[in-house]
């Protein structure tokens, strides 16, 4: 005898407390803290924070605490408290040529005023199981320099000198904010560069990696890759300038991309741009390459039909967190609309059937 | 939890909900773009409906939320529970009582009054996003009420199938005028949006659109006149409370093929089993 399914309210309190069981795991193994996290899976808070669009290591770190490691969840949870955040204001632009380099590299030029600094990457490393560090993860000081004071120049200001790179307009227009108004396209390249800094480490890549296998290639170089902190700086109304409000570490990625001319532009080069909370190169230079292929129609290439060419396309795919609700909700109840789709099915073939037998006849 | 505001958003944010409400109430079935805010609940989870709620309701309202036309699937207790948690209103599963009655999936039998406002959740707001990909165009075929488009493909269902092949979501025209998705309610429900007395209020978070239907607002849905539109449900009774004209869901009951019907909106079927009403397989201890 069928007795109509109650007490879904208790399945679920009992789910949500298995689930927290499981997060901690087992109770004999030391509980990880938030602190551990920030410090020693830095690069997993990095994602978190620029994909959840909001910069605070610690918060990052308790949400990747709270998701199990579920980077995509964990950015979902600093969303879901983002958007109850107050705004006080915006800042001034941040100055990336003021940045205090941790890492500065050029694919362009072998060496420039600044130099090439490695930093901490993995670059050149060998990727073998570290067996030891399963043990003892203690390591000896790294050798220190003494830090550079004066501001590393951007490489493509040396091409531009020449006139061999294009020229970006410079505007004081307020940026769109796509968290505060519906999007509206075709966009602005701030509203793009927007999107894609905080959209998915992984489709930004699949996305410029298609270019690079020839959907829409722009064949591009990295003229030069910086991370590093820069000052963030915000007028105080009550004070009547500017101050410094704290600093954040970003990742500055700028392309210089072969441009043979079109009817509107003479030969020269052109740039890709990605700018990223955190040590978060992937992403930057991932950005670099799609905001280029977006940027056919302002300098008058053709359009391949290609997806990275496709700013509606890509715009709304990029969002990890609108992709994987409307991807999982499809595990929701749908006992309606199949229940109206098994009696249509059921329909089709009795009337299938039907014919086929007069056809016979 | 009690440091966030009334029903969770910020009063700026309900301004700006409000008005989009207030647009598309005033233009019945255009799609008003609005600023959709991160919910702490999924993209595709209602986070359109709950916003249009949560914009919606005072203090006084009395909340009903159902999903699959039931008060106690797993989503509709979630929202509801936010809702109590944030608004601290009432809730109630008795459709008659409720001012506020958001849903998912279904319209309740009962005939709702000009007292209550109904919230549709809505995955997709375009009814022709699976014929054309592209927003731009679409915006500009329903500015140009361009809907060539939705009338080859409804004949081409009837040339391939002999009927049109849509048992959900099935399209509508408002007022003459817009083409607009009814959000994923079976078809049988379609005929219940139009003159309905109460407001009916679509939220689509995802997709940052909200439309409307005032009052006693003219719905009509596509067909042609030698193919008129049909409402259709399961051929059968309800199991338990032996209605004819609600929407069933199948019950698989055993491993032998063995099925039942029953109510889907699970207050309706209370309510007609509480008056007495037993169908094939009801027995009076159900009704508890």
């Amino acid at each position: 005898m069928y007795v109509a399914v109650k007490g879904g309210e208790r399945a679920i309190e009992n789910a949500h407390g298995w689930l927290a069981e499981e997060r901690r795991g087992e109770t004999a193994v030391a509980e990880l803290s938030v602190d551990q996290i920030r410090e020693q899976m830095k690069l997993a808070v990095n994602r978190v924070m620029a994909e959840g669009s909001l910069y605070d290591p610690d918060l990052a770190a308790l949400a990747i605490k709270q998701a199990r490691g579920d980077l995509i969840e964990a950015i979902f949870l600093i969303r879901a408290y983002r958007t109850t955040l107050p705004r006080f204001g915006s800042t001034h632009a941040i100055d990336t040529g003021n940045m205090a380099c941790i890492r500065r590299i050029s694919a362009t030029f072998k060496d420039a005023p600044g130099g090439q600094v490695l930093g901490p990457t993995f670059d050149y490393t060998h990727r073998l199981l570290d067996f030891k560090l399963a043990a003892d993860g203690e390591v000896p000081p790294a050798p220190q320099a003494a830090p550079r004071k004066e501001p590393t120049p951007h490489i493509t200001e040396f091409l531009n000198h020449e006139g061999l790179i294009q020229t970006e307009d410079a505007s004081d227009e307020t940026p769109p904010d796509l968290t505060r108004e519906p999007m509206e396209l075709p966009g602005s390249r701030a509203l793009r560069l927007q999107a894609l800094t905080r959209g998915d480490e992984g489709f930004v890549l699949g996305m410029a990696y298609s270019t690079q296998r020839g959907y829409a290639r722009n064949h591009a170089f990295v003229g030069e890759l910086r991370i590093g902190t820069v000052a963030v700086e915000m007028d105080i109304p009550e004070l009547g300038f500017a101050i410094e409000i704290g600093e954040i570490e970003v990742t500055e990625c700028e392309t210089v991309n072969q441009f043979t001319g079109s009817k509107t532009e003479p030969p020269q080069f052109t740039r890709g741009y990605g700018l990223v909370f955190g040590q978060t190169e992937r992403k930057a230079i991932s950005m670099a390459l799609v905001d280029r292929a977006l940027r056919w129609r302002e300098l008058g290439e053709d359009d391949m039909g290609a997806p990275a060419q496709d700013e509606e396309f890509v715009l709304y795919h990029s969002d990890n967190i609108q992709a994987t609700g409307f991807l999982e909700h499809i595990k929701l109840p749908h006992y309606v609309d199949f229940q109206s789709e098994l009696e249509l099915v059921r329909r089709l073939r009795r009337e299938a059937e039907g014919a086929g037998q007069e056809a016979a006849e | 939890m009690s440091d966030y505001n009334f029903a969770y958003l910020d009063e700026q944010t309900k301004r700006m909900i409000r008005r989009a409400i207030l647009k598309g109430l005033a233009i019945p079935g255009y799609q008003v773009p609005f600023a959709s805010r991160e919910m702490p609940m999924p993209y595709g989870w209602g986070t359109g409906g709950v916003q249009v709620s949560a914009a919606t309701l005072t203090p006084e309202d009395r909340l009903k939320v159902i999903d699959q036309g039931a008060d106690d699937t797993t989503n509709a207790v979630s929202i509801r529970k936010f809702f109590e948690r944030t608004a601290g209103v009432e809730t109630t599963e008795d459709t008659a009582s409720a001012s506020v009655i958001q849903t998912r999936h279904r319209i309740p039998e009962a005939p709702l009054t000009e007292d209550q406002v109904l919230v549709y959740q809505v995955p997709i707001p375009e009814p022709l996003r699976f014929l054309e990909p592209s927003e731009i165009e679409t915006r500009k075929m329903h500015a140009l009420e361009d809907y060539g488009l939705m009338h080859v493909k409804l004949y081409e269902d009837i040339a391939r199938h002999g009927q049109i092949a849509t048992a959900y979501a099935y399209p509508v025209k408002v007022e003459g005028r817009y083409v607009m998705d009814p959000s994923p309610i079976p078809k049988f429900d379609n005929p219940k949006m139009s003159g309905m007395a109460a407001i009916q209020l679509f939220g689509a978070g995802r997709e940052q659109r909200i439309y409307a239907l005032p009052p006693y607002t003219q719905v009509v849905s596509l067909d042609f006149q030698d193919f008129p539109f049909e409402a259709s449900k399961a051929d059968a009774p309800c199991d338990l409370c032996g209605a004819e004209d609600s929407y069933l869901d199948e019950v698989i009951v055993d491993d032998a093929g063995g099925r039942m019907f029953v109510c889907s909106d699970t207050d309706y079927c209370r309510a007609r089993r509480a008056a007495g009403h037993v169908g094939a397989q009801g027995k009076t201890e159900d009704a508890a």
